[in-house]
C-alpha cells in the first residue's frame, strides 16, 4: 500500500525539481500520444521544443517566442500576487481587452500629433483601463462580499463586448472604408510600443522583465510582499500580523488589473497594431497556467511564460510541418500542467510503501 | 491476582524520527480506575491510540481478557467493549443530541427509540441530559456528557478519557467523577489520562507514569505525594516559578463598557466588560472554553475593533486600532491558537519573528523588511526561551508544541511590552516548558508591564496571577484578589455548574 505521508516542512530540492522532472514526463508521455498517433515521437518533441530555438528558421521563431511571453509573463506576475494571497482573479483577459482599448484610445485621441508624451500617456491609459475594471470585482467584493472569480470572470465577456463595439463604432478607423478595426498604430509612429521590430523587442517585453524584478522585491523585501504572502499561508495570522484584508483585495486585484491592462496596449501598439473584434487570443487565460507553471514565483514565472510560448510555437510548427492535430498540441499542454500539479505534491509530501501486517 | 481485563506487552510504535512508545507493558484491571500520566508528547496519545485501534503498533502485544486483541480500526475496538472520550469532542453544532448520537452508531435505532435509550442512560449514570437539544447550545460539560453516552451506549468494558477535565468548572469536575465511580461500581473499568495530579489522586486506583515514551514507573496516587509523582512525570526536580515582591504603577490598560457582537454564528458576544490592570500587576482570567475568550483576546490585539473609549492603553483610546498600531503604543498579544493564528504554519522562524516584531523590533525601514534582523531576533528568542529547534530556517510547523508556544511567547515577551495579553500560554506545554512560560510572564511583570493571562488552567491562574476574574457567557466577573479565594468561589465565578444537574447516585 502507497502512503502519502506530510513532510515536517516542504523541501527545498523537490521544489526546485518538480517542473523539470514535470517537463521530462511530458516529453515521455507526450512522446508516447503522438507515437500512438504514427509520428515519430523524437522527432515530434524536437520540432516542439528544439526547432523554435535552434532549428534552421529558429531566426523567424525566436522573436516570436518575446513577443508571446511578454504578455503572458505581465499578467501571470500580477495574477501571482494576487494569487499568493488566495484572491483569485480570473478575468484579466477582460481586464487585457480594457487596456488595450483604453490605450489605444489615449493614442487615437491624439492621431497624428507626433510629440514623445503620446506612447507614454497611452501606457498611463493602458494602466488605468485594466485596474479600472478589476476594481469593479473588488469593490463589490469588499463591500458586498460578492465572490471575484464569477464577477472578474463575467467581466471578461462584458470587455468582449466592449471590444467589438468599439472595432464597429467610437475606434473604428475613418478612412478604413467601412472595415471593422481602428487606425493600424504600427503606422502612427508616437504611438508605436516597438523597439526593435525583428527582435521581437516591443515595450512590453521591457514591462515584463520590469515586473519580474518589481515582483521579487516586493514578494521578498518589502512589508506588502509578506503581508501577501502571510494572507496566503494563514488568513488569521495575517489578521493578527496587522494585515487589513479589504485593502490587500484592492491592491492585489488593481495591480494585476493594471499589469494586464498594459500588456493589452503593448500588444495592441505593437504586435497586434489595431483593436479588432478579435484582437484578444486568450493570453489572459494562459497566464494563469503559466502562473501556476512558475508556481507563483517570479523568476519561475519568467521561465514558465518562455516555456509556454515555447509550446505553442513549437505546437504550431508541429502542426504546419508534422500534420500533428492542434488537438493532440492541446492535450501536450495539458499533461503539462497536469505533471506539475500532480508532482507538486513531492514537495509536501513523501510516498511511503505502507506493508500491510497481517493481523 | 485475578487476570487483567487489558494487558498490554512490549508494546512500541515509532513514527519517523522518534519513539512514541518503547516497550511500554502494564495491566488494567477490571473496576479500576488506572491513570496514565505523563507530560505532553510522553506517548499517553499514541498508547491510547493502539488500544482504540486507530494506530497499529509495530511491536508488542495486547491480550484482552486473555484473548490476543489487535483492533485494526475503531470500529472493532468498539465490538470489543472499548470506547473512547476524545479530548477534542467531535459533535456538530447544528444537530441536536440524539442525532449526533446517531451518527457515531453502525446501525442507529428510530430516533425515538434512541432518545428514550439516551434518558435512560443519562438518568442511570447522573447525567442528565436533553436528546432534542441542539448540540450548539450546550456548555462544554454537556457536550462531554453527550461524548460519554454515546460511549456508555455502547456498554463498554473498558472506557478510555483523554484529559476529560481540561474544560470543566471544578463543579462539574466533582459531578464528572461521580460518574465514572458509579461506572467502576458497576466494573467497568476506566483508563484516565490527565496530567492533574490532585485529580488522579482523588479519583484513580492506580497509575502508570510515562516519560519519553517508555513506563518510568507505577504508583497508587492515593499513597504517592503530588509531588513525587510530578517529579516520576519530569525527571527532575521540579522549580516552582518564584515571584518578586513588586509595587503597582499606575493604571496600564482599562477596559471599560465593552460590548461586541458574536462575531459568528456559535461565537460569543461580549457584554459590558470592565477592568483595569496596573503596572506589575498579572490579572488572571479564567473560565470554561467559548466563554468568549478568544473575542477577548481578538479585542485586545486589535483584530476585532471596537469603540476608542472601551479600550485604554496608559489613558490613550485605542479601541478603534489595528493590531499594528497598538504594538507600536506597546499592547503585545500572543493568541490561543499557535499554528495559523499566531504563526504562519509553513513559514520559517525567521518570518514569523517578523510577523508580529517588526515594529517595535524594527525589523522594517520604510516598509523594507531587515531579514538579517529579523534572523537574529528569531535566533534570540530561540536561545533566550531554550526553543528546541535546528535553527531559525526551519517551518513553524516543524516545532513540537510546546516549543511552538515558548517561540510565540518569547517573541512578545523580548518586545519589551508595556501590556502583554496571553491567552492559554501553556496549553499542551510540557511541565517544565510551562514553568518557564510562567516565570517568563512574572518576570516581565516584574519589570513594569501589566499582564492579562487568560487561561482553562486554573492552578496556573492561581500560581500567577495577582487578581483573578471569570468569563462566563461573555461576562466578566468583577476581579479579585486572588489571594484567599477558595476553589468553590471561583468555581461559582466561572458560572459554577452551568445549571447542569448534581449526579444523583
Amino acid at each position: 500500500m502507497i502512503v502519502l505521508e506530510k513532510r515536517p516542512q516542504p523541501s527545498r530540492n523537490w521544489s526546485l525539481a518538480t517542473p523539470v522532472l514535470a517537463v521530462l514526463a511530458t516529453m515521455i508521455f507526450g512522446g508516447l500520444l503522438f507515437a500512438a498517433l504514427g509520428k515519430n515521437p523524437v522527432e515530434a518533441i524536437r520540432t516542439i521544443f528544439w526547432d523554435p530555438l535552434f532549428g534552421e528558421f529558429a531566426f523567424y521563431y525566436r522573436p516570436q517566442l518575446l513577443v508571446k511571453g511578454a504578455p503572458l509573463v505581465l499578467i501571470a506576475i500580477g495574477l501571482s500576487l494576487g494569487f499568493k494571497a488566495g484572491i483569485w482573479n480570473i478575468g484579466a483577459e477582460g481586464q487585457y481587452i480594457m487596456g488595450a482599448i483604453t490605450g489605444a484610445a489615449v493614442g487615437l485621441a491624439f492621431y497624428p500629433l507626433d510629440a514623445w508624451y503620446v506612447f507614454p500617456l497611452m501606457v498611463l491609459g493602458g494602466a488605468l483601463g485594466g485596474w479600472v475594471w478589476a476594481m469593479i470585482p473588488a469593490i463589490l467584493k469588499v463591500r458586498f462580499g460578492t465572490n471575484e472569480i464569477l464577477v472578474s470572470l463575467m467581466l471578461v465577456y462584458v470587455a468582449e463586448q466592449m471590444l467589438a463595439s468599439m472595432s464597429l463604432g467610437l475606434l473604428r478607423n475613418p478612412e478604413g472604408h467601412g472595415f471593422p478595426g481602428s487606425r493600424n498604430l504600427n503606422d502612427y509612429a508616437a504611438a508605436n510600443s516597438w523597439i526593435h521590430q525583428n527582435a521581437g523587442l516591443h515595450w512590453g517585453v521591457a514591462a515584463a522583465l520590469i515586473a519580474v524584478i518589481f515582483a521579487y522585491v516586493l514578494l521578498n523585501r518589502h512589508m506588502l510582499g509578506f503581508h501577501i504572502r502571510l494572507t496566503g499561508e494563514a488568513p488569521r495570522a495575517a489578521r493578527f500580523a496587522g494585515v487589513n484584508p479589504a485593502r490587500l483585495i484592492l491592491f492585489c486585484l488593481g495591480i494585476s488589473g493594471a499589469l494586464a491592462g498594459l500588456a493589452g496596449l503593448f500588444e495592441v501598439a505593437g504586435p497586434a497594431g489595431q483593436i479588432t473584434i478579435d484582437f484578444n487570443i486568450g493570453y489572459g487565460f494562459t497566464a494563469i497556467i503559466v502562473a501556476f507553471l512558475g508556481r507563483l514565483h517570479p523568476v519561475g514565472i519568467l521561465l514558465a511564460g518562455g516555456l509556454m510560448a515555447l509550446t505553442y510555437i513549437g505546437g504550431e510548427i508541429a502542426q504546419s510541418q508534422l500534420g500533428l492535430p492542434a488537438a493532440a498540441i492541446q492535450v501536450f499542454q495539458g499533461m503539462l500542467l497536469f505533471f506539475l500539479l500532480a508532482l507538486d505534491l513531492l514537495t509536501n509530501f513523501r510516498i511511503r510503501l505502507h506493508k500491510k501486517e497481517a493481523a | 491476582m485475578t487476570s487483567p481485563l487489558l494487558s498490554l506487552q512490549g508494546l512500541t510504535k515509532a513514527y519517523p524520527g522518534v519513539v512514541a512508545n518503547s516497550n511500554v507493558s502494564f495491566d488494567i484491571a477490571t473496576g479500576q480506575v488506572h491513570a496514565l500520566l505523563g507530560e505532553n508528547g510522553a506517548g499517553k496519545s499514541t498508547l491510547v491510540k493502539m488500544i482504540y485501534g486507530l494506530v497499529q503498533p509495530d511491536n508488542g502485544v495486547m491480550l484482552l481478557n486473555g484473548q490476543p486483541y489487535a483492533p485494526a480500526e475503531p470500529r472493532a475496538a468498539r465490538a470489543d467493549g472499548i470506547a473512547m472520550v476524545f479530548q477534542h469532542f467531535s459533535l456538530f453544532d447544528a444537530l441536536n443530541v440524539a442525532e449526533n448520537i446517531a451518527l457515531g452508531m453502525e446501525r442507529p435505532p428510530a430516533m425515538r427509540d434512541l432518545a428514550a435509550r439516551i434518558r435512560e442512560v443519562s438518568e442511570t449514570y447522573g447525567l442528565p441530559l436533553d436528546p432534542y437539544r441542539t448540540v450548539g447550545d450546550l456548555s462544554a460539560g454537556e457536550r462531554q456528557r453527550v461524548e460519554i453516552i454515546r460511549c456508555l451506549l455502547q456498554d463498554p468494558k473498558l472506557l478510555i478519557m483523554d484529559e476529560p477535565t481540561s474544560v470543566l468548572t471544578p463543579q462539574e469536575v466533582d459531578i464528572l467523577f461521580e460518574t465514572l465511580r458509579k461506572l467502576k461500581s458497576e466494573g467497568t473499568a476506566i483508563l484516565y489520562i490527565s496530567h492533574k495530579l490532585e485529580e488522579i489522586r482523588a479519583l484513580c486506583d492506580h497509575a502508570t507514569v510515562l516519560r519519553l515514551g517508555e513506563n518510568v514507573g507505577e504508583c497508587i496516587p492515593a499513597e504517592t505525594s503530588a509531588r513525587d509523582m510530578a517529579e516520576l512525570m519530569v525527571g527532575s526536580t521540579l522549580q516552582p516559578p518564584e515571584r518578586a515582591e513588586r509595587d503597582l504603577g499606575e493604571v496600564a490598560l482599562d477596559i471599560s463598557g465593552l460590548s461586541v457582537p458574536a462575531p459568528g454564528e456559535f461565537g460569543t458576544s461580549l457584554n459590558n466588560l470592565h477592568m483595569t490592570v496596573r503596572q506589575g500587576e498579572v490579572l488572571g482570567i479564567g473560565g470554561v472554553a467559548g466563554n468568549g475568550q478568544d473575542e477577548l483576546l481578538g479585542v485586545l490585539s486589535g483584530e476585532i475593533l471596537t469603540l476608542p473609549e472601551a479600550v485604554r492603553l496608559n489613558g490613550q483610546a485605542v479601541g478603534n486600532l489595528g493590531p499594528t498600531a497598538r504594538r507600536r503604543l506597546g499592547l503585545l498579544t500572543a493568541p490561543e491558537e499557535r499554528l495559523g493564528h499566531a504563526a504562519a504554519p509553513d513559514m520559517t522562524l525567521t518570518e514569523n519573528a517578523m510577523l508580529t516584531g517588526s515594529v517595535r523590533r524594527r525589523l522594517e525601514s520604510r516598509g523594507f523588511l531587515r531579514w538579517r534582523d529579523a534572523r537574529g531576533f528569531a535566533e534570540k528568542i530561540i536561545q533566550d526561551f531554550d526553543v528546541r529547534t535546528p535553527g531559525p530556517e526551519n517551518a513553524a510547523r516543524s516545532l513540537s508544541g510546546g516549543n511552538l508556544q515558548k517561540f510565540v511567547i518569547g517573541r512578545e515577551v523580548l518586545q519589551d511590552p508595556q501590556v502583554l495579553v496571553v491567552n492559554q500560554p501553556t496549553w499542551g506545554v510540557d511541565a517544565s516548558a510551562a514553568a518557564a512560560i510562567r516565570q517568563a510572564i512574572l518576570d516581565l511583570a516584574a519589570h513594569g508591564a501589566a499582564v492579562v493571562c487568560i487561561s482553562q488552567d486554573l492552578d496556573e491562574l492561581m500560581e500567577i496571577s495577582d487578581r483573578f476574574a471569570a468569563l462566563n457567557e461573555g461576562r466578566l466577573s468583577t476581579p479579585r484578589d486572588t489571594a484567599g479565594l477558595t476553589i468553590d468561589e471561583i468555581g461559582l465565578m466561572m458560572g459554577g455548574a452551568h445549571g447542569m444537574e448534581v449526579a444523583h447516585v
